[in-house]
């Protein structure tokens, strides 16, 4: 279950981000190890929101951190 | 009881002419790096902004709002005394009293036209441009100057880097008047209310803050559905669309919605954002007469315009360019 909640994010970092997937690893931060701004975060969260089914709230949206957090809150989250 | 009687306007509303005016100086990236702790590298990449213009202290909002609507006067061939109507986008006002669109209309020449001034944010020249075509149609004006002006920095904190990097300053004009077929097509408009502090100057304070990853959120999922609907409405397909000019907010938001909205190779997109920053109600008529004055959009062209930004509000429409 999380080995598809892993690939699925990296195909979306990779698309929106040019995000390698072999990086794509719980415990990257997405600012400090990834060079994803902020900007690029709303358009991974978009994304997410429609391939794994979840909602994903602005306040939310800051707590996510790094890979790991994205992951554990789609795990949680989808339907 | 006696009933009344409406005026029977046109069948529909023609963009004529278009007129611009920037101001002088230009601030490159590299001047701003000089100030404040930012660099072009960074500013090109979250923005897309490689240079904007800012007002000087005889480029005020009327000179400049003038200026464009006298420009596009020309273009469109009127004389003034034919206009009556005048409307001006705009959300810098130097003062609330008095509105400036009479003032503008009285030095343009134009003869007692009915004029306000109109605040809808960034989304207020397309406002405006729907006002304008809806009198023209039904009969409450027969020519009509609609502007967009903006001294953006008169409200921007020039050492915050946040803002001052955005926004700029300039006014963009279009004449219109009646057409035997529609040009200008049905406006979608709309607010979101609810996020009204996204864009704005705190209580007490002078200079406007923005919520920008909140902002670029709400305009890169929120209003595919109005420039589909625009579309929709003016009985037109994405297939037809020959020039896309949404409000110059940021290069990636613009770049985003295009690729959101499935338009075709061939449209041109606007991205007069890169040399002229973020100017509000200007944005949408400066871009549009850019891309006239280039080439790179021709007369009879179909362009799909929004304007959306602080309010917040948005409006969206599709209409023949002249």
């Amino acid at each position: 279950m999380s080995e598809d909640i892993q690939t699925g994010l990296a195909e979306i970092l990779e698309e929106v981000a040019g995000v390698a997937p072999a990086d794509a690893t719980p415990e990257k931060s997405f600012t400090e190890d990834l060079d994803v701004d902020s900007l690029s975060m709303v358009e991974i969260a978009t994304a997410v929101e429609d391939k794994f089914g979840v909602a994903i709230p602005d306040d939310e949206l800051a707590n996510i951190k790094t890979v790991g957090d994205a992951m554990s809150y789609i795990q949680k989250n989808k339907a | 009881m006696t009933g009344l009687q409406l005026t029977t306007g046109a069948p529909g509303a023609r963009i004529l002419g278009f007129g611009s005016y920037r101001p002088r100086r230009r601030v490159t990236n590299h001047e701003l790096a000089e100030t404040m702790d930012t660099n072009d590298e960074w500013i090109q990449a979250r923005v897309g902004i490689a240079e904007r213009r800012w007002a000087g202290p005889d480029e005020s909002l009327l000179e400049m709002s003038a200026a464009a609507g006298g420009k596009a006067l020309a273009a469109s061939g009127l004389d003034a005394s034919e206009v009556d109507l005048v409307l001006l986008a705009s959300a810098s006002l130097p003062r609330p009293i008095p509105g400036l669109a009479p003032e503008i209309a009285h030095r343009l020449g134009a003869q007692r036209p009915g004029a306000f001034d109109l605040n809808a944010g960034c989304a207020g020249w397309c406002y405006a441009l729907s006002a304008a075509a809806d009198a023209i149609r039904s009969g409450s004006a027969r020519n009509a100057l609609v502007i967009g002006g903006e001294r953006l920095t008169d409200y921007t904190d020039l050492t915050d880097r946040s803002t001052a990097v955005i926004f700029a300053d300039g006014a963009g004009a279009a004449v219109l008047g009646p057409s035997d077929t529609p040009a200008v097509g049905p406006v979608v408009w709309g607010s979101d209310g609810d996020q009204s502090s996204a864009i704005a100057i705190p209580e007490g304070e002078k200079a406007m803050s923005m919520a920008g990853q909140a902002v670029y959120r709400w305009a890169t999922t929120r209003l595919t559905a109005t420039l589909l609907t625009a579309m929709e409405r003016a009985g037109v397909g994405p297939e037809d669309i020959d020039v896309f000019a949404p409000h110059q907010a940021n290069l990636r938001i613009i770049e985003l919605m295009a690729k959101r909205l499935g338009l075709p190779e061939r449209t041109v997109i606007a991205r007069d954002v890169v040399r002229s920053g973020n100017t509000s109600s200007a944005s949408v008529p400066l871009a549009l007469s850019a891309l006239l004055e280039s080439g790179e959009a021709r007369s009879g062209d179909l362009a799909l315009i929004l304007g959306y930004g602080a309010g917040l509000t948005f409006a969206g429409q599709v209409v023949v360019l002249p």
